[in-house]
């Protein structure tokens, strides 16, 4: 059954548009058995469609899919052995919690005893233990995701894929219902590919990262990768709050920007190639002036609790640095960065698209943070 | 307690005063027939008059005309109506209309067209007698009365139903095929009892003027027998019998009271859906 690697899904240069819009270009990606997979990306990157071709609830126009070596591109949904947990986790008004959960058993025709048995298991599950008889539509949002979760895993799926499954939940429980997830994933060996457009959840719950943008994918790996060595500007701007800036390398190791020459960890480009420089704001340390690599005047402070949010005017670039030290807008302070805080990029399409810090604020930051839905 | 404004407390006023003028009243005045004879004594022989074979059998045969009607008008209506809610928005619109647009015609338009269609030497039989078959006798049978009601009452199964279906999330039916329905399992598992409600509204606006109706079985019919609905109309306006026709309208009433509450005792909660 299983392949040589461990692969349980591949697509092959799968595409899809919709009215002439390209919403997959040429995706090809792999899905091991027992992984967490994250598919990560704004609004419209083509996650969802993805999704929903693997589902079997979308045709590709054109590549392959294949689970467990076999192409299923013209397996209807009802006979793949995958299941989905809805974004609005479309649990059947008719039913009961029970019944919900049963709905797959009772198609296959199973006996009441070992549908009972199962039903109960599931329930105990999700942590819904006696909720056996009540209407869903009673049930709060989290409680009808647990019913949603419990109705999908209950078939034994070799793959549960989840469809921005937290993001109808607040904060609070959103945090619960990741380590539940996550837990959930651990305990029954299931594949779970999961949709979401919210970095932290995806870096907190995965094995695996897939960043999307415009229908393709940017980058894979694991989530300490995808923060620390970041492929490119989006996937860098995307994850996290980083600076982003261009520079030169005049050789391997070193790596010119702001006016000033680094020791860095990266090499193989072309001598004076133009680079994408990634530092991340909590790897900047504040230094007395006299040791600083850059100086520069602070513009604003924010508190934020157990860090304070600093942005510095250097050379007319605005940098987000993130520091337990207290400084004041107005301040000239000197910064340092270590080497291996440097992360080198090739220049991509992204370049230059993400400026500075200047035009900072929260709402920029839900711009970036897109409605839920992204096609139908 | 909200206090509410004057606008909120007379907004149900003129209903109120044409419910009690033109339905209250009247119903009165019904009930008042009933119990007494022609001098305006109290009397229980309108009831006893009506308990008669001859009539029991007029009520026999109304019921079983309405429900079979309705069933005929369910059988056609649910499907067209499942099949128009999966079209495209444009198209469903168009439907639509082309559903309703027989109802822009008047009823006893319709019914008389009927008659011509079904006629001895109508559309239909003198087609046939092109290819030399005999005239069939189409007009004034039972099947011309229920096919005329089928014909009149259809839209009122199919409109409600529609609506139903078509406001469905269509995640539910997803979520069907993604759990293992195929698409007759996804019909009869998820679309069928959350259209219940639909089909409930359906069959209420299809039997309550199917049973009660009198123009379709006098025109249709050909009065070789008889429906409640005529046999009213003819105690009021040719035997000149207001108090037997009040009985009857009376049994008649709570005949329709008892079939919508069992009806209702079987739809949601939420109740039907009106167009």
């Amino acid at each position: 059954m299983q392949d040589n690697d461990g692969v349980l899904i591949r697509l092959e240069n799968v595409s899809k548009s919709f009215d002439g819009e390209v919403i997959l270009d040429h995706i090809d990606l792999e899905i091991k058995h027992n992984e967490f997979v994250t598919l990560l990306g704004p609004s419209g990157c083509g996650k969802t469609t993805t999704l929903r071709i693997i589902g079997g609830f979308v045709d590709a126009d054109e590549g392959h899919v294949y689970f467990e070596g076999k192409k299923i591109n013209d397996v209807p949904p009802y006979q793949r052995n995958i299941n989905t947990v809805f974004q609005r986790y479309a649990l059947f008004p008719h039913l009961n919690v029970y019944e919900n959960i049963a709905f797959g058993l009772r198609l296959k025709k199973m006996s009441d005893e070992e549908i009972r048995d199962k039903v109960k298991s599931m329930l105990a599950m999700v942590n819904l233990k006696g909720f056996e008889k009540r209407s869903v539509t009673a049930l709060s949002g989290g409680q009808q995701q647990r019913v949603a979760i419990a109705r999908a895993l209950v078939n034994e799926p070799r793959a549960l894929l989840l469809d921005e499954p937290l993001s109808a939940l607040d904060a609070k429980l959103r945090k619960d219902m990741q380590k539940e997830l996550k837990e959930i994933q651990k305990r029954t060996g299931i594949t779970f590919i999961f949709v979401t457009h919210d970095q932290e959840e995806a870096l907190s719950m995965s094995d695996k990262v897939v960043v999307m943008a415009d229908g393709r994918i940017q980058q894979i790996g694991t989530p300490v990768e995808i923060y620390n060595e970041p492929i490119n500007a989006f996937v860098a701007d995307f994850i996290g709050e980083s600076n982003i800036v261009t520079g030169i390398m005049p050789r391997d190791y070193v790596v010119t920007f702001a006016g000033h020459s680094f020791q860095c960890e990266d090499a193989g480009f072309a001598p004076n190639e133009k680079v994408d420089v990634v530092v991340r704001p909590e790897d900047i340390d504040i230094v007395p002036l006299d040791q600083a690599m850059l100086t520069g005047e602070v513009t604003s402070v924010t508190f934020k609790g157990d860090y304070y949010e600093i942005i510095v005017d250097i050379d007319h670039f605005k940098w987000m640095i993130e520091s337990t030290d207290r400084v004041n807008a107005g301040d000239i302070i000197g910064i340092s960065i270590d080497p291996y805080e440097i992360q080198v990029m090739k220049r991509s399409e992204y370049s230059d698209t993400f400026g500075d810090y200047s035009s900072f604020s929260d709402e920029m930051d839900e711009l970036s943070d897109p409605a839920p839905e992204e096609m139908e | 307690m909200k206090r509410r404004s004057l606008l909120q407390r007379f907004a149900a006023a003129p209903h109120i005063a044409w419910s009690v003028l033109f339905i209250i009243i009247p119903l009165l005045f019904i009930i008042y027939y009933t119990f007494t004879d022609a001098s305006g004594g109290f009397t229980l022989e309108n009831l006893s008059t009506i308990a008669s074979p001859e009539y029991l059998m007029i009520f026999l045969r109304s019921v079983m005309f309405s429900i079979l009607a309705t069933v005929i008008c369910l059988l056609i209506g649910y499907p067209l109506a499942y099949r128009i809610a999966s079209m495209k928005p444009r198209t469903q619109r168009i439907a639509i209309v082309l559903v309703m647009l027989p109802m822009w015609l008047n009823f006893l338009i319709r019914t008389y067209c009927l008659k011509i269609l079904l006629n001895d030497q109508g559309i239909i039989n003198t087609f046939l007698g092109n290819f030399g078959i005999e005239p069939l006798k189409l007009l004034n049978t039972s099947g011309a009365v229920i096919f005329a009601m089928v014909y009149n009452y259809l839209p009122y199964m199919i409109l409600p139903i529609y609506t139903v279906i078509s406001k469905m999330d269509q995640n539910l039916l997803t979520a069907a095929a993604d759990l293992g329905c195929n698409r007759f399992q996804t019909l009869t598992k998820v679309v069928l009892p959350l259209s219940f409600s639909g089909i409930m509204s359906g069959v209420t606006m299809v039997f309550v003027p199917s049973i009660s109706t009198f123009y379709i079985s006098d025109a249709m019919g050909g009065r070789t027998f008889s429906l409640i609905g005529d046999t009213i109309e003819r105690q009021f306006k040719e035997a000149d019998n207001y108090n037997v026709g009040s009985a009857l309208s009376l049994v008649l009433m709570i005949l329709i009271i008892i079939s919508m509450s069992i009806m209702n005792k079987y739809s949601d909660d939420d109740g039907g859906v009106v167009v």
